[in-house]
C-alpha cells in the first residue's frame, strides 16, 4: 500500500458538479473529498446515478454542458487543476492523467485501425516518429495481453472481441506513462472470464508502473478485488469511505451495508437477500438532511439536518480511526440526541 | 420421477450465414447445438454461461418465438412443436417472457392498466368486466400501489418497470415464466427486490421458472437447478448444490473462480483461462472448450465429450468432459475460493 506522507497524486476536495436544467439543477457531485497516492487504488463504488462517472468526468474536465463544475478543487500532485485554462489542462488529460471508459466502442474511431491509433496516442504524448510509434505501437499491443499484436494492429475495431478492444483502450491511456488511469466501468460490459483477465492487466501493469489508480464500479467484488481504499457514493455525495479490509469487515454507514447484503454471492448461500427499501430520491425529492433518510431502518429526528464525512467517534466497535463516514449514528450529537428521545 | 412441466430434447438453433456475392448460405451460427433438459413444476431452473454462448436463444427457440432448426418441445405433455400458429398462440399464455429491458417490451403510449388489461384481452383469460380488479391485485402483488396503474412506463424507475412486465406476465396466470436477464439492468438494491418478489411469487402461485442469466449470484440466489452453456452447448447440469460446491467441468470450474468475491480477506484461487470465446460460425472440434481449458489433451480435439455422470457425482448431475474424474481427483471439488 502506499506511503501516506507524500503527496498524494491526486487530491479532490468539495467537488461540485451540476446540470442546470430545464426542470433544475441536478447536483450530480455535491462536495466529494478523495485522494489516491502513487502505486494506490481508490475504488468509487455506488448504484447507478449516484454520481461516479460525473465525478471522474469533472477530474478529466469532460463535464458536457449542461453540466457544469461548481466548486471544489482538483490537485494532481499539489497543482489544482480548475485553476488551469483550457490548453493548459489539455496538456494534462492523455499526458499525465487517462481515462478508460466501460464502452471501448465508442472511444475508439471505427474508421482507423488499432494501431494506427495507438500510434498517434504515442506520436502525440511521447513525440515518436512514425516507425518508431509503429513499433512502440506493437509493443504496447503485446503489453496489454493481445496476441499476435502484428496482425492486430491492422485490424479495425469491429473486428476485435469487447475484451480485445478493452485492452486496446488500456494501451492507448497508458501510451503516455499516466501518473494517474481513471477507469469508469472498464469491465461491466465483458464476460468475468475476460474481466478476470482485465483486472489483472490493470494491477500488473500498476505494479510495473506505479501509477495511481481510480477505478469505479457497481461491483463489490471487484472493488473488494482491486482497490486499496474505497469510496461509497450515494446521490451525489460520499457517505463512506475506509481501507478495503476495513470497510467490508465493519460498513458503517446504513446504505452500505445494506448494500452488501443485497448482493446475491456465487460463493456462500444466502437465504433472504436485505432489501433497501425505496429508490434513489430525484433531485427535486432529495431529502435537505441525510439523503439516505427515506430509506434508512435508523432515521431519526436529528438526519433532518445534514450529516457531514467525519470520523466516528461513536457507536462503532473496533478501534481504528483510518475510515470516515456520512451519519449520525457515529457522532455523539446521536448519543445526547438519542438519550433525549428515551427521557422524554 | 413425475412427468417434467417442460422438456425438450436435442434442440437446435442454427442461423444462416449469408455472403458472397450471391449472397447465399455460406455456413451457420450453431446458437444452440443439440441442448436437452427438462423443467419440473414449482421448480427453477438457470441457464449460466457467457455472452453469445445461445441462452437467449435457448430461451427463444423453445417459446417458438424463434423456430427451432430442429428438435423435440413438449410443455404439459404435450407436442409443442406440432401447434399450429393459431393453437400456439392460445398455448402462449401459459409460458410467458420477461426480459432484460422492461422498457423496451411496455408500449410507452399506454397506462400501465391499459398494457395489463390488453395482455389479458388477447389471451381472452379473464372477463372484461373482472379485469379492473384483477389489474388492482396484481398490482399489488408486484408491490406496487393500484393507483400506479394509471400512469405510464417512462413515470416509472427501472426496478418498478420490471415489476409492471412481472404483473403483465403473471396476469394470464402463466405456468412457465422464462426471464431472461430479467434483472441484469437493476442496481443491486432493487434487483434485490425483483429477486425476493420472484422467490415470493414461486411460492405463492407455484410458479415454474427458466431463468436465463450470466450472474453466477443471481444464479446461486434464485435456482434449484442450473444449466452451463459454453458455445451452444451444455457442458454441466446439476442441482445448484453440487454445480457450485462440487463443479466437475473445467469450463463451469473457470466460471465460479472468475467471479470476484465481495470479501478482500478471501483469496481466490484462479484459473486464468486465456484467450476469447471462439466463434460459433465455426467451433472447435470434439470439445469446443478445448482451445481455452488449460486440461485439454489430443483426445479433447478430436472427440467431442457426451454429457455424463461420474462416479462421485449425485444423481441427475452431469458434465461433459473425457478427465471431469482426474481433474476433480487432483484440484479437489471447489477449486475457486480459499480462505
Ligand atoms: N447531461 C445530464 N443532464 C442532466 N443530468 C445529468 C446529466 N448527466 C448526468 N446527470 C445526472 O447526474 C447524476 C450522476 O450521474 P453519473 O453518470 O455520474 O452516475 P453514475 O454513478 O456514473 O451511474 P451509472 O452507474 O449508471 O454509470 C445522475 O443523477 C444523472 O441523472
Ligand atoms: N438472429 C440472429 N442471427 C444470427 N445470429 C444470431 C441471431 N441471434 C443470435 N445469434 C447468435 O447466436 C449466438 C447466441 O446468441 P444468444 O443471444 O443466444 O446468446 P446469449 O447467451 O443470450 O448471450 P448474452 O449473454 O450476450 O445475451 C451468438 O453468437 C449470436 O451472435
Ligand atoms: S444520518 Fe440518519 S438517516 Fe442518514 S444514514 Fe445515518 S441514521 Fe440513517
Ligand atoms: S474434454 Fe478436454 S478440453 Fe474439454 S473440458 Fe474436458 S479436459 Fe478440457
Ligand atoms: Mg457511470
Ligand atoms: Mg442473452
Amino acid at each position: 500500500m502506499a506511503a501516506t506522507d507524500k503527496t498524494p497524486i491526486l487530491k479532490v476536495e468539495g467537488l461540485q458538479t451540476s446540470f442546470f436544467t430545464h426542470d433544475g439543477e441536478v447536483k450530480a457531485v455535491d462536495g466529494v473529498d478523495f485522494e489516491v497516492g502513487a502505486n494506490e487504488t481508490l475504488g468509487i463504488v455506488g448504484e447507478s446515478g449516484s454520481g461516479k462517472s460525473i465525478t471522474s468526468l469533472s477530474i478529466m474536465q469532460l463535464v458536457e454542458s449542461p453540466g457544469k463544475i461548481k466548486g471544489g478543487s482538483i490537485n494532481l500532485t499539489g497543482e489544482d487543476l480548475l485553476k488551469k485554462s483550457k490548453s493548459q489542462f489539455a496538456k494534462y488529460r492523455g499526458n499525465r492523467v487517462s481515462m478508460i471508459f466501460q464502452e471501448p466502442m465508442t472511444s475508439l474511431n471505427p474508421v482507423f485501425t488499432v494501431g494506427h491509433q495507438v500510434s498517434e496516442a504515442l506520436r502525440i504524448h511521447k513525440k515518436l516518429g512514425k516507425k518508431d510509434a509503429r513499433q512502440e505501437a506493437i509493443r504496447m499491443l503485446k503489453l496489454v495481453g493481445i496476441p499476435a499484436p502484428e496482425d492486430r494492429a491492422k485490424r479495425y475495431p469491429h473486428e476485435l472481441s469487447g475484451g480485445m478492444r478493452q485492452r486496446v483502450m488500456i494501451a492507448i491511456a497508458l501510451s503516455c506513462d499516466p501518473e494517474l488511469l481513471i477507469a469508469d466501468e472498464p469491465t461491466t460490459a465483458l464476460d468475468v472470464t475476460i474481466q478476470a483477465q482485465i483486472l489483472e492487466l490493470i494491477k500488473n501493469l500498476q505494479e510495473s508502473s506505479g501509477m495511481a489508480v481510480l477505478i469505479i464500479t457497481h461491483d463489490l467484488g471487484v472493488i473488494a478485488e482491486t482497490a486499496d481504499k474505497v469510496a461509497v457514493m450515494y446521490a451525489g455525495e460520499v457517505v463512506e469511505q475506509a481501507d478495503v479490509k476495513t470497510l467490508f469487515k465493519r460498513p458503517l454507514h446504513p446504505y452500505t451495508k445494506g448494500l452488501m447484503n443485497a448482493i446475491p454471492r456465487h460463493d456462500v448461500d444466502m437465504d433472504e437477500l436485505e432489501v433497501i427499501k425505496g429508490t434513489v430520491p430525484s433531485s427535486a425529492e432529495m431529502p435537505s438532511g441525510c439523503r439516505f433518510m427515506k430509506r434508512c431502518p435508523y432515521a431519526s429526528e436529528i438526519c433532518e439536518t445534514h450529516p457531514s464525512l467525519a470520523t466516528p467517534t461513536h457507536n462503532y466497535g473496533v478501534e481504528d480511526d483510518s475510515g470516515a463516514v456520512r451519519c449520525w449514528i457515529y457522532t455523539e450529537e446521536w448519543d445526547t440526541a438519542t438519550k433525549k428521545q428515551e427521557v422524554q | 420421477m413425475t412427468t417434467p412441466l417442460f422438456e425438450t430434447k436435442n434442440l437446435k438453433k442454427y442461423f444462416p450465414v449469408k455472403g458472397g456475392v450471391l449472397n447465399r448460405k455460406m455456413t451457420d451460427v450453431k446458437a444452440v447445438d443439440d441442448v436437452s433438459f427438462a423443467i419440473h413444476s414449482g421448480e427453477t431452473l438457470s441457464i449460466v454461461g457467457e455472452s453469445g454462448c445461445g441462452k437467449s436463444t435457448t430461451g427463444r427457440a423453445i417459446l417458438r418465438l424463434e423456430e427451432p432448426t430442429d428438435g423435440e418441445i413438449y410443455f404439459d405433455g404435450e407436442d409443442f412443436r406440432k401447434l399450429s400458429k393459431s393453437q400456439l398462440r392460445k398455448r402462449r399464455k401459459d409460458i410467458q417472457i420477461i426480459f432484460q429491458d422492461p422498457y423496451a417490451s411496455l408500449n410507452p403510449r399506454q397506462k400501465v392498466k391499459q398494457i395489463l388489461d390488453e395482455a389479458m384481452a388477447i389471451q381472452g383469460v379473464v372477463p372484461k368486466k373482472d379485469r379492473p380488479a384483477r389489474i388492482r391485485e396484481l398490482m399489488e402483488v408486484v408491490g406496487l400501489r393500484p393507483q400506479q396503474a394509471e400512469r405510464y412506463p417512462h413515470e416509472f424507475s427501472g426496478g418498478q418497470r420490471q415489476r409492471i412486465g412481472i404483473a403483465r406476465a403473471l396476469s394470464v396466470d402463466p405456468k412457465l415464466i422464462v426471464c431472461d436477464e430479467a434483472v441484469s439492468a437493476l442496481d443491486v438494491s432493487t434487483q434485490a427486490q425483483v429477486l425476493n418478489l420472484l422467490k415470493d411469487l414461486q411460492r405463492k402461485f407455484d410458479l415454474t421458472f427458466l431463468f436465463i442469466s450470466h450472474d453466477l449470484g443471481v444464479v446461486r440466489h434464485i435456482s434449484d437447478r442450473v444449466v452451463v452453456m459454453y458455445l451452444g452447448k451444455i457442458v454441466e447440469i446439476a442441482d445448484k448444490k453440487s454445480l457450485f460446491d462440487s463443479p466437475h467441468h473445467p469450463y463451469t470450474r473457470a466460471l465460479l473462480s472468475a467471479i470476484p468475491v465481495p470479501d478482500p480477506e478471501r483469496k481466490t484461487e484462479r484459473i486464468v483461462l486465456e484467450g476469447d470465446v471462439p466463434s460459433p460460425m465455426n467451433p472447435p472440434s470434439g470439445c469446443r472448450f478445448h482451445t481455452r481449458c488449460p486440461f485439454a489433451t489430443e483426445i479433447c480435439k478430436q472427440e467431442e465429450p457426451e454429457l455424463r455422470t461420474a462416479g462421485d457425482m449425485v444423481d441427475g448431475h452431469q458434465a461433459a468432459c473425457h478427465h471431469m474424474e482426474e481433474i476433480v481427483e487432483q484440484y479437489g471439488k471447489t477449486p475457486s475460493v480459499q480462505e
